[in-house]
């Protein structure tokens, strides 16, 4: 391994661990106000949003593939499978897609 | 006796959180296979190749990496281009860790390593409290399938067929749209912070102000407390 590359990973691994590590040192339990309590419990769902679009749309070069998959899986979904299923079943319906066009 | 039990009940924490990570490691597999056979196409041995999975375990970090490393881009300014990139799971560990269960500080300084966008929106959306034990089966199951696909990838990763690499790009989309589709229903506050969150991070990345570690921090902050503070001032309305 070269130096550099081995500089780098070890950088690269500290840059990454520290913001995935401080607020358990920093924040101990129940050290904030109420309203910041309810953001924090807030940031999940904003999150999600915030992952899922527009990221979706980038999955291939043609947008609507990753319209169609996040269609399929919004679909599945609400027939009430779990997680797995889902992805599974999103999966299945792109494959089956790519394979017609 | 009472140890014991406490014991059990960790066991069966952890392997709550291994099941709950299958369609991560599903999820990951098509992600780390291609940063491995980039790798291996950017010139990087097998060593590099598994040693940035181990150390680094950042997806999206990796790959900016492998394109700047290419570029002939400095060390430094690559470091500082993870941590940028990576800052955004501050946000998420805060929100674990307002929500995790009473365990020993060093316990929650290992399972913070294993905190990704992926194992966050599992954990924050499963009921009660966080605890290590589920954490460890969580982290430990993404974080297997991200190593052992790295190293696929590396190895064979030319003679996959295209079409199971690509259609599997939507499995983690998926998994998010299914962790948030049942959560939707529950409350009108976490469709607006849903809804608030993906518009703000449309804005920031499609008129390219933000770049997209810092969009989603943005993004997430702006709709969490904006919604928040809406809900406020329409219960102190209806109480006033």
């Amino acid at each position: 391994m070269s130096v550099s590359i081995f500089i780098l990973i070890i950088g690269m691994g500290i840059a990454t661990y520290l913001p995935r590590m401080l607020p358990f040192l920093l924040f101990k339990d129940g050290g904030l106000p109420p309203f910041w309590m309810r953001v924090l419990e807030n940031i999940p769902y904003a999150t999600l949003g915030a992952l899922i679009f527009p990221g979706v749309l980038y999955i291939q070069e043609n947008i609507w593939i990753g319209l169609v998959g996040g269609v399929s899986a919004m679909v599945i979904s609400l027939l009430g499978a779990n997680v797995i299923i889902v992805v599974l079943g999103s999966i299945a319906v792109l494959t089956g897609l790519s394979l017609y066009m | 006796m009472q140890g014991a039990q406490v014991g059990y009940v960790k066991s069966s924490d952890f392997m709550s959180g291994l099941k709950a990570g299958v369609s991560i490691a599903i999820g990951y597999f098509p992600i780390a296979v291609t940063f491995g056979l980039l790798s291996k196409s950017s010139g990087l041995t097998l060593a590099e190749t598994i040693s940035m999975s181990l150390i680094v375990y950042a997806g999206a970090a990796q790959y900016i990496a492998l394109n700047l490393l290419s570029l002939g881009i400095g060390v430094a300014e690559i470091i500082l281009a993870t941590f940028i990139l990576n800052s955004r799971h501050f946000l998420m560990s805060a929100s674990i860790q307002a929500r995790s269960a009473k365990d020993p500080l060093w316990k929650k300084m290992i399972y913070a390593f294993g905190i990704t966008d992926e194992t966050f929106s599992v954990a924050s959306l499963k009921s009660g409290k966080i605890t290590a034990g589920f954490m460890f089966g969580l982290g430990g199951i993404a974080y297997g399938s991200w190593a052992f696909s790295t190293l696929l990838g590396y190895l064979f990763g030319a003679s996959l067929p295209d079409v199971l690499k690509e259609s599997m790009g939507i499995a983690l989309y998926a998994m998010f749209i299914a962790l948030l589709m049942p959560a939707l229903s529950k409350s009108r506050k976490i469709l607006s912070l849903a809804l608030s969150g993906a518009g703000f991070n449309f804005l920031f990345t499609y008129f390219g102000l933000l770049s997209t570690g810092w969009s989603l921090i943005t993004s997430a902050l702006l709709a969490a407390v904006g919604v928040e503070w809406l809900d406020g001032k329409r219960k102190g309305e209806k109480a006033a």
